[in-house]
């Protein structure tokens, strides 16, 4: 990750014009033509800087519904079982954390009977259960961090 | 929670067609506008309004905050007195180094933290000096807390709805 890398994670978190053409007018901005504003993005996401390049979506405001899980699996079961998780569409991300709930995942889909479900069947595939953690409240959340 | 299934069939289509990330051509809201059947001027602004009504949080990129740097994450939880969680939340929301930060329900006697403040630094001493802040903000209100460190990212791949939506979200919406 270069400088310029750098400059277009720190401008381009948010605020991508909706022009007709925005990448002539992001680029503009940090110095670079459209082409070469393209082809910095293609490359951070082949090296995976970049996991995504587009809307990040906050689905509740659509009418889905999104919940935070947890559970508690052994070491010996970790890969098998986070890999059940993992293949759900459902599941957005999953992390491993230090403690004995050690597998923490987001599910996310069109309304709540889905997410049971979802739930449901990752507690019969694997064998443990799956603790859920609506959110009953926001307070804050703006994940844009400096590169 | 929502538990209606009420999107709009374009809206819809449009997530769907872009969920996974914009196309990276010169015009990419024409390429998309192109594949769903509508113009390009149509598609933005249906995303506008979906950034007005915060259905779409920001438009971008979306880091892999390990590639930046930001290797310590962690999860903090806290049991805060139930009258003061609401004050206690906000004020730990409002501090530059929390990226999240919700009330969610206890699930006792597994888990009775109902704080979850989420905090990102280059190491773990980083960390450890943010969470100490947030300690002493919430103060006596705190009756346990705790740091859930991330090990891993087993998968970061963001919301994705189904191509084909099932019956119940086919329903019309009156709710």
């Amino acid at each position: 990750m270069d400088e310029v890398d750098r400059a277009i994670v720190n401008a381009l978190q948010g605020g991508f014009p909706l022009t007709e053409r925005p990448f002539t007018a992001a680029g503009a901005a940090l110095g670079l033509s459209e082409a070469a504003l393209i082809e910095r993005i293609r490359a951070m996401l082949a090296n995976g800087t970049l996991t995504r390049f587009g809307p990040l979506f906050q689905i509740e405001r659509l009418g889905g519904c999104f919940v935070l899980a947890a559970m508690a699996v052994p070491a010996s079961e970790l890969e098998r079982v986070a890999a059940i998780v993992n293949g759900r569409r459902e599941v957005a991300h999953n992390y491993e954390r230090e403690h004995r709930f050690n597998l923490w995942f987001v599910i996310a889909a069109e309304d709540a009977a889905a997410v049971q479900a979802t739930s449901d069947e990752i507690e019969r595939a694997s064998g443990y259960p799956v603790l859920s953690f609506p959110k009953e409240r926001e307070y804050f959340v703006e994940m844009v961090l400096a590169a | 929670m929502s538990t209606s299934a009420c999107i709009d069939p374009m809206d819809r289509a449009l997530v769907l067609a872009t969920q996974a990330g914009l196309p990276l051509v010169p015009r990419p809201y024409d390429a998309i506008g192109e594949a769903l059947g509508i113009s390009g001027e149509e598609v933005r602004s249906r995303l506008a309004a979906m950034l007005a009504q915060g259905a779409i949080r920001r438009i971008g990129a979306v880091p892999n905050h390990y590639r930046l740097g930001y290797r310590a994450n962690g999860m903090t939880v806290w049991d805060v007195d139930d009258a003061e969680v609401d004050r206690l939340g906000a004020l730990v929301g409002s501090q530059a180094f929390v990226t999240h930060c919700y009330r969610r329900p206890r699930r006792l006697p597994h888990w009775p933290y109902n704080l979850f403040a989420m905090v990102h630094g280059k190491s773990r001493a980083e960390v450890e000096q943010k969470v100490r802040t947030l300690a002493e903000l919430i103060g006596s209100a705190c009756r346990d807390s705790d740091v859930l460190y991330s090990k891993r990212i087993l998968k970061k791949t963001g919301v994705r709805l189904a191509a084909r939506p099932n019956i119940e979200s086919d329903r019309p919406c009156s709710e």
